[in-house]
């Protein structure tokens, strides 16, 4: 187990190597940092001055190291166009998406799963083709499209809902601003997340049906009818609980995913979150918030493998015999 | 032991894509198992109709679309905004209404879609060029090459296709400068789209690959010294090419679909050479004014035309899935 969290462990730290090579490479290479920060005005010697001083005469290594150094520190350099660190930038946005990625990740689970039981236990009833069909429409539907549908519907037509922002917030601590303690807040967050967490619910239902009809074949299943016992027995404690492992490591990568998504879903709802910052530094060719939000993503993401890889072994027990 | 010359077993080896009469491919197409598998799937044959329909008026916009909406001396500023025909105030002239420049919303949508699709197919086929590429080298040669470019192909498989599609878009707009990113737009997607979309070809050819390259015809063809780059191309590419025309399928849907949602973004096509992305980004600005014909029309064609390749695709995977018959 120390072997295999360890192997699983370096692995990881290779990819954020590589990945932060590649942030570097950004940061230093694509367009010429000193004139995104100063104006016309400013003569070649003071350039030359800030050159100097930001270290960007050093060897290209020294200068990836301190990169990675500051990085490491969630230092990652001043933003061209808010002319403010872009780590404080961040901090302010990180709770507006993450309360959106585990509102639609809860979502998605909370319909997925039962959704899924039931088109898997149920395959030929007409319910379950309605689920089926309704999902493949749901796949083929871009995000950004599923949201401007919502919001003709529910914010312009009927006006239930509303259609931007986060709603009233309340501060908790020093920088975490929840919108779950008030009624606005829930009320913003009802769009954004079904828009976000649709595309993950139809995963997780065809998934757990898939599983549940090759599941409910095996012979433990058949011998578990055999020995009398109640449906909702051998649904539930049987067969459900075998379903789950592919589930859990789908939920797991699809958490990275839906982080990702976040930036459409965040633009179509103007979302004052991680996502809509990137996508207006893409727009500006704001290269450092560019780069820390490639670093920041690429944590969450393998941070999130790693993970679901350990609690993999936890919860299949095949994975831990005969494994070097 | 007979002498065989050079000439003859490469004959002999080519020999297994050798022509065949046309009629004779004809009829085989019609009696294979893929063409009973489609006919037998009535959603299938619906679907590939109207993915055969929406092509056709995509690629022949210039002559079935009834306005031009690029031709500035035919559309006014007084025809912005005008609803569809079943609704009050509307123009006979525009059955789907127009947007907020007067251009007819019906020809923007076949117009937009040729555009969405030509980049769709050009990404598809450049993504599939570079995978199978690198999938063949990796899993021809093995060793370093291999591992360094399965590794690549590991670090970037962690990170969902259109972060990858923005990044590369944000930094070629970086390189290049604001001035000519209309101009580049168009190769600019299609470049970014590829770099997203190579790594699944990639794995599944050097998959394939690893198998081939011990079978008895690849040693045959190494014994008499041909050079590995045409073994790769000539022999061991056709029989690896089954699996990449699912993924090139599937994909093609999924690039259609980056491409709408970059252009959405607008950090795709710019306004001046509308995709259907585009078109909905425009129209997403009147939505709340009342005009929603302008964004809602040309995601529903998306919508279709998406679903519909998306049917075939999986119509596809199926029955080319062996475990499935």
């Amino acid at each position: 187990m120390i072997g295999f969290a360890t192997r699983r462990l370096i692995q990881a730290l290779i990819v954020m190597l590589v990945v932060a090579l590649l942030a570097f490479t950004m940061f230093r290479f694509v367009g010429d940092p000193i004139n995104q920060m100063v104006g016309i005005e400013t003569s070649i010697e003071e350039r030359e001055a800030l050159r100097e001083r930001l270290g960007l005469n050093d060897p290209i290594p020294v200068q990836f190291l301190r990169f990675v150094t500051k990085a490491a520190q969630f230092d990652f350099g001043t933003s061209y166009q808010f002319r403010q660190p872009v780590s404080e930038l961040f901090a302010k946005r990180i709770p507006a998406t993450l309360e959106l990625s585990l509102t639609s990740a809860l979502f998605a689970l909370v319909v997925g799963i039962p959704m899924g039981i039931y088109a898997g236990l149920n395959r030929e009833s007409p319910i379950s083709k309605l689920f089926l069909s309704v999902s493949l429409v749901g796949i083929s539907l871009p995000t950004f499209f599923i949201g401007i549908l919502l919001i003709f519907l529910f914010s312009v037509t009927l006006q239930w809902l509303p259609s931007f922002g986060r709603g009233d917030t309340v501060q908790i601590g020093s920088w975490w601003t929840t919108g779950f303690l008030t009624a606005s807040g829930l009320k913003a967050l009802i769009l954004p997340s079904i828009t976000l967490g649709l595309y993950q619910m139809t995963l997780i239902m065809r998934l757990i049906r898939a599983e549940m009809l090759e599941v409910i074949r095996t012979d433990y299943i058949k011998f578990a009818r055999a020995r009398g016992l109640p449906d909702r027995l051998v649904h539930f404690r049987h067969a459900l609980k075998n379903t789950l492992v592919p589930v859990i490591t789908i939920t797991g990568l699809q958490l990275g995913a839906i982080i990702a998504f976040a930036t459409i879903t965040e633009t179509v709802f103007n979302w004052p979150g991680m996502g809509l910052l990137f996508l207006q530094a893409v727009q500006n060719v704001d290269i450092p918030i560019m780069s820390a939000y490639l670093l920041l993503t690429a944590f969450l993401f393998v941070a999130i493998n790693f993970i679901v890889d350990i609690l993999y072994f936890y919860i299949d027990p095949r994975l831990r015999v005969g494994r070097p | 032991m007979p002498y065989v010359s050079n000439e003859e077993v490469t004959a002999a080896v080519q020999d297994r894509s050798s022509e065949q009469p046309a009629a004779g491919r004809v009829a085989r197409i019609l009696d294979s198992d893929l063409f009973h598998s489609f006919l037998r799937s009535k959603i299938t044959v619906v679907a590939a109709v109207a993915t055969l329909i929406l092509f056709l008026l995509s690629f022949l916009a210039p002559w079935v679309a009834p306005h031009n909406p690029f031709d500035l001396a035919t559309i006014s500023i007084l025809d912005a905004r005008v609803p569809p025909i079943w609704q009050e105030y509307s123009d006979p002239r525009f059955i789907l209404g127009t947007d907020d420049q007067g251009r007819d919303l019906l020809s923007g949508i076949f117009y937009g879609m040729r555009i969405s699709l030509i980049i769709g197919f050009c990404s598809v086929i450049a993504a599939a060029v570079l995978g199978i590429s690198l999938g063949l080298v990796a899993g021809y040669m093995g060793g370093r090459v291999d591992s360094f470019i399965m590794r690549v192909a590991d670090v970037q498989l962690t990170f969902p296709a259109i972060l990858i599609a923005l990044l590369i878009d944000g930094i070629a707009a970086g390189i290049f400068g604001g001035v000519d990113r209309e101009f580049f737009a168009f190769y600019i997607l299609i470049v970014s789209l590829a770099l997203s979309f190579w790594v699944q070809y990639a794995r599944t050819v050097r998959g394939s690959t690893m198998v081939e390259k011990n079978k008895e015809y690849v040693q045959a063809a190494r014994v008499i010294g041909i050079p590995s780059v045409i073994i790769m191309v000539r022999h061991i590419l056709p029989n690896v090419m089954g699996p990449v025309m699912v993924i090139a399928t599937i994909n093609l849907a999924l690039a259609i679909v980056t491409e709408a949602t970059l252009s959405f973004l607008g950090v795709g096509m710019p306004p001046t050479q509308p995709s259907l992305g585009t078109l909905i980004a425009i129209g997403n600005d009147f939505l709340y004014s009342g005009e929603w014909w302008i964004a809602i029309f040309p995601g529903l064609a998306l919508a279709l035309l998406v679903l519909n390749v998306n049917l075939l695709g999986d119509w596809l995977r199926d029955a080319l899935n062996p475990k499935l018959r």
